[in-house]
C-alpha cells in the first residue's frame, strides 16, 4: 500500500528537502523526539522564571490557531505558546467565521494557508481533519484534538508532568481511569508511555473499554481496585455529552461514580492523580481528590504552556540533528 | 434482463493469445474468429476472411467480466456516474455487462422509474447493464414495491443495497413474493443498531485510531437471520458484498445444510485490510469496511473453494469535494470497474494465494449464474463476451486509467500489473487500449 505516501502527498516534495513535520499522532515521533522536546520544556520552564518572560526565539512566525471545537485550556495555552516565543498569532474559531456558512475544511485551511502560516494548530471534532490541512497547506501542521483519535501535546505535557515529579517516565506505572473509548487523550497518553517505557493498565466500565485496546500494549480491565498498585492515577473526563439518554454506556452517572469514581478511599497515600481537565467533580473525581497536594492538575496546566512552546520551536528549527535544547536558549 | 446501445456486431480474428475458460476447460494457444458478433471458429492460422485481426501474441484471452454490484448514480446524481460514463469504465475494466443497484434518486421501485432508466440505457450504455429494482419502495423498509410488475418491465433481481431490510417479518414476505418473479433477492446484511456510527472494522486498529467501530457481528447476524428465513421458505438468495469471517462460516452451513444461498466479495476486500485505514484515506472507506487478516483469509480461502462464487466491485462513485474532507465525515464507498482485474492480479494472483483461473471464473460466470445471466465463454457458437488481457503490463494507476466520472480509488498512486487491452461486449468491440 502507497496509501501513507499519497496522503502526505510526499511525492511531491522537491527532492533534496526534508520531509515537512507534523505533530498530529504520537506515532510521528520517536522516544528521542520525546526526550529532545522534554528537555526543551524544561529549559522553557527555565526561562520563565525569569521577570521578563519573553523570547524573541519565533519572531516574524505566524502561528494560526484554528479550533473547531471548544476549548479552554489548550487554545489559551497554544496562544500564550506563540507569544512567549515571539511569534505572530491569529485565532480563528469555527463559530463567527466562515464556517458558520458552510465553507469546507479543505477551502478554510487554503485560506488561511494563502497567509503562509509557519504553523497551523487545529483542533476538529472529526478524525483526520489535520491530515487533511496538511495535505493543503504548505504550514507545519500541530494537532490540537481531532475527534477521538490523538491530543499529541496534551500527552507530552503529562509526560513532562510525571517526569518532573516522579523524576522517571522508565518503570512507571500509570493507571488510566474513565472513558477510554471516546478519549483522544488517552490514545495519546498510552502511545506516549508506552514509547517512554511506563507500564500503563487501563480501568473502565466494559462499555467504555475498546475492544482491541490491549493491542496497543497496555492492559485493561474492568476492575477499580486495579488503581492500587499504579503511581500515577490518571483521571479520565467521564463526557456527559457522550452518556446522553440511551447511550446505556453506563446505567447512569450515578451508578458510574459509585464503581468506577476515584475517592480517597480508593487511594494509597503518595500515589500521584492527575485529570486533563476540565473536571467533573462528584462524578469522576472526588472534590477531595482533586483539591489534594498529591493531585497534579495545576501543574499539568503549566506543564501545558512550556511544552507546547517546546513544540513550536522544534518544528520552526532546522531538525532533529542541530537542536541542542540548552544552547537555544542562550541565543535568545 | 441485460439492455444497451445498439453496436455493430464485428468480424474479428484474434491470433495467437492463450485462451482460458476454466468452465469449458480451454487453456490452449489459439487463433478465434468472430463472425458477426458470434465466435465461429478456434484453430490455428485460421483463414482472417478480410476481419480485422488482433494479435494476441503474448496475451490471454478469457470469458470477459461480469459485474453484479454497480452503482451508476442514474437518476440523480450524474455529477458522480452516467449510464455512459459507468458503462465506459466497465469496458475499460474487461466487463461485458453490469447489473446496476436502485438506491439512485429517485430509487428504482416501480416500472415507470425503470422504463425512463431502460430509454435512457438503449441510448447510452457501451455494454450491457441489468437493473435491480427495490425490495421495498423508496428503500424505506416498510412496504414492498411491485416486483411482478418490476419483474415484467425487465428488473434482473431485486435489493434495498445500501440500507439493510432491519424487518425480519418484512424479509420474509419478500422471499415469499420473490418467488412470484422468478429473480432472486440479493441482500444486504447490516443489523443497524449494532453498525450505527461505525467508521471501520471494529478491532485493533479501530481501537487505537479512536474511530467508532463497526463490528464482524453487525453483518452475520443478519447473515445468519436471512439464511434462516430462505431455509424456512425453501426460497434462493444472494448475499452482497461479504466481509466476515463469521458470514463465511454461515454461508458454509446453510449451504451443506441445502440453501441455495449465493455470495459475493469485493477486490477491495479480497486485497486489503483494516491496517490500511491508518493512513485515513477517505478511499478506504467503505460498507461494509475493511476487515481484519483473518476475515480477509476467510473471504479468499471462500473464494477458492466456491462458498463465494462471485467477485462484484461494489463500484460507489463519489464526487472528489465530498471525498475531500475528514475520513469521518466522507462517505462510503470506493470506485473499482477499471480496476478490479489488475487489483486481484497483483494481490491475490501473483503472491500466489489464488490461481488465475478461479478469478476468472469468479469474474465471469460466477456472477452470471448468480443471477440466471447467460454465461460469457469461449465456444464455438457463443455470443463473442471476451477480454484480451495483458498480464505482464505493469503501470502506475493515475487519474487517467479512469473512465468513470469519479476518482475514489483506493488503487489511486498505486503500481499494479495486469492490463485489459481489449473488451469485446455481446459481439461489439467496447474498449480497445
Amino acid at each position: 500500500m502507497t496509501a501513507d505516501i499519497r496522503v502526505m502527498r510526499e511525492d511531491l516534495r522537491p527532492p533534496g528537502r526534508p520531509p515537512r513535520r507534523h505533530f498530529i499522532s504520537i506515532k510521528d515521533v520517536t522516544k528521542d523526539d520525546v526526550e529532545r522536546l522534554l528537555a526543551t520544556a524544561r529549559t522553557f520552564e527555565r526561562s520563565l522564571e525569569r521577570e521578563v518572560k519573553k523570547l524573541p526565539t519565533l519572531k516574524g512566525r505566524l502561528v494560526i490557531n484554528v479550533f473547531y471545537e471548544s476549548s479552554t485550556r489548550t487554545s489559551s495555552s497554544f496562544e500564550l505558546a506563540a507569544k512567549r516565543l515571539s511569534a505572530d498569532t491569529m485565532s480563528i474559531k469555527s463559530s463567527g467565521s466562515s464556517v458558520d456558512k458552510g465553507e469546507s475544511l479543505k477551502d478554510t485551511a487554503i485560506t488561511l494557508g494563502a497567509y503562509d502560516p509557519d504553523v497551523i494548530v487545529i483542533r476538529h471534532p472529526q478524525i483526520g481533519a489535520p491530515r487533511l490541512v496538511a495535505r493543503v497547506t504548505k504550514a507545519h501542521i500541530v494537532n490540537a484534538g481531532d475527534g477521538k483519535h490523538q491530543h499529541p501535546t496534551q500527552a507530552l505535557l503529562d509526560l513532562y508532568t510525571m517526569r518532573e515529579e516522579l523524576g522517571r517516565l522508565e518503570g512507571l506505572h500509570v493507571a488510566i481511569i474513565g472513558d477510554v473509548l471516546h478519549s483522544r487523550v488517552a490514545r495519546s497518553l498510552i502511545q506516549g508511555l508506552t514509547l517512554t517505557g511506563a507500564h500503563v493498565t487501563l480501568v473502565a466500565p466494559p462499555a467504555l473499554l475498546p475492544r482491541g485496546i490491549e493491542a496497543m500494549g497496555c492492559e485493561a480491565t474492568i476492575e477499580i481496585a486495579a488503581i492500587a498498585a499504579a503511581d500515577v492515577v490518571y483521571v479520565l473526563r467521564m463526557q456527559r455529552e457522550r452518556m446522553q439518554e440511551g447511550a446505556n454506556y453506563v446505567p447512569s452517572l450515578r451508578e458510574y461514580t459509585a464503581r468506577w469514581g476515584v475517592t480517597p478511599a480508593r487511594l494509597r497515600p503518595g500515589q500521584k492523580v492527575m485529570h486533563p481537565g476540565p473536571m467533573n467533580r462528584g462524578v469522576e473525581i472526588d472534590p477531595q481528590v482533586a483539591d489534594h497536594a498529591d493531585a497534579l492538575i495545576e501543574t499539568q496546566v503549566r506543564a501545558g504552556l512550556v511544552t507546547r512552546m517546546a513544540v513550536l520551536y522544534d518544528l520552526l528549527t532546522s531538525g532533529p540533528a542541530e537542536v541542542k535544547a540548552e544552547s537555544a536558549l542562550e541565543v535568545a | 434482463m441485460l439492455f444497451g446501445k445498439d453496436q455493430p456486431l464485428e468480424n474479428i480474428v484474434v491470433r495467437g493469445a492463450r485462451m482460458v475458460d476454466p468452465v469449458e476447460g480451454v487453456d490452449a494457444t489459439l487463433d478465434v474468429r468472430i463472425d458477426n458478433g458470434v465466435i465461429a471458429a478456434l484453430g490455428t492460422e485460421l483463414e482472417p476472411n478480410s476481419h480485422r485481426v488482433i494479435s494476441g501474441e503474448g496475451l490471454l484471452l478469457a470469458p470477459a467480466f461480469v459485474d453484479p454490484h454497480v452503482h451508476l448514480r442514474t437518476p440523480g446524481r450524474e455529477d458522480e456516474e452516467t449510464i455512459a460514463s459507468g458503462t465506459a469504465a466497465a469496458a475499460a475494466g474487461g466487463y461485458c455487462a453490469i447489473l446496476a443497484m436502485p438506491n439512485t434518486d429517485p430509487v428504482v421501485d416501480s416500472a415507470a422509474t425503470l422504463g425512463a432508466l431502460l430509454v435512457a440505457t438503449r441510448d447510452q450504455a457501451e455494454i450491457p447493464v441489468g437493473f435491480l429494482g427495490a425490495i421495498t419502495k423508496g428503500q424505506g423498509g416498510t412496504e414492498l414495491t411491485e416486483m411482478g410488475e418490476l419483474a415484467d418491465a425487465g428488473a434482473a433481481g431485486f435489493t434495498d443495497d445500501g440500507v439493510p431490510v432491519s424487518s425480519a417479518g418484512l424479509m420474509r414476505r419478500a422471499l415469499q413474493y420473490a418467488a412470484v418473479t422468478g429473480r432472486r433477492l440479493a441482500l444486504h446484511c447490516e443489523e443497524p443498531t449494532l453498525s450505527r456510527g461505525g467508521h471501520m472494522h471494529e478491532g485493533e486498529v479501530s481501537a487505537e485510531l479512536g474511530f467508532t467501530g463497526y463490528p464482524s457481528v453487525a453483518e452475520s447476524l443478519m447473515v445468519e437471520r436471512d439464511l434462516g428465513l430462505a431455509a424456512y421458505e425453501r426460497q434462493p438468495l444472494h448475499l452482497l458484498h461479504l466481509s466476515a469471517w463469521e458470514s463465511v462460516q454461515a454461508v458454509r452451513r446453510a449451504r451443506a445444510e441445502g440453501v441455495a444461498a449465493t455470495a459475493e466479495v469485493t477486490p477491495h476486500h479480497l486485497c486489503l485490510t483494516d491496517e490500511a485505514v491508518r493512513s485515513l484515506d477517505p478511499n478506504l472507506k467503505m460498507n461494509p469496511p475493511l476487515r481484519a487478516a483473518s476475515d480477509r483469509t476467510a473471504l479468499v480461502e471462500a473464494l477458492k473453494d466456491g462458498t463465494i462464487t462471485a467477485i462484484a466491485t461494489d463500484h460507489a462513485p463519489h464526487a472528489r469535494h465530498e471525498k475531500e474532507v475528514p475520513f469521518e465525515a466522507a462517505p462510503f464507498g470506493v470506485t473499482g470497474l477499471e480496476t478490479a482485474f489488475p487489483a486481484l492480479y497483483t494481490h491475490l494472483v501473483q503472491p500466489g494465494l489464488v490461481p488465475l483461473e478461479v478469478v476468472l471464473e469468479r469474474m465471469s460466470a460466477g456472477p452470471a449464474r448468480a443471477y440466471g445471466l447467460e454465461r460469457p465463454r469461449i465456444a464455438v457458437g457463443a455470443t463473442a463476451n471476451l477480454v484480451l488481457l495483458d498480464l505482464n503490463a505493469s503501470y502506475r494507476v493515475t487519474e487517467e486509467v479512469f473512465r468513470s466520472r469519479s476518482l475514489n480509488s483506493w488503487l489511486l498512486g498505486e503500481t499494479v500489473k495486469g492490463k485489459v487491452r481489449a473488451t469485446i461486449a455481446a459481439g461489439s468491440v467496447a474498449y480497445a487500449a
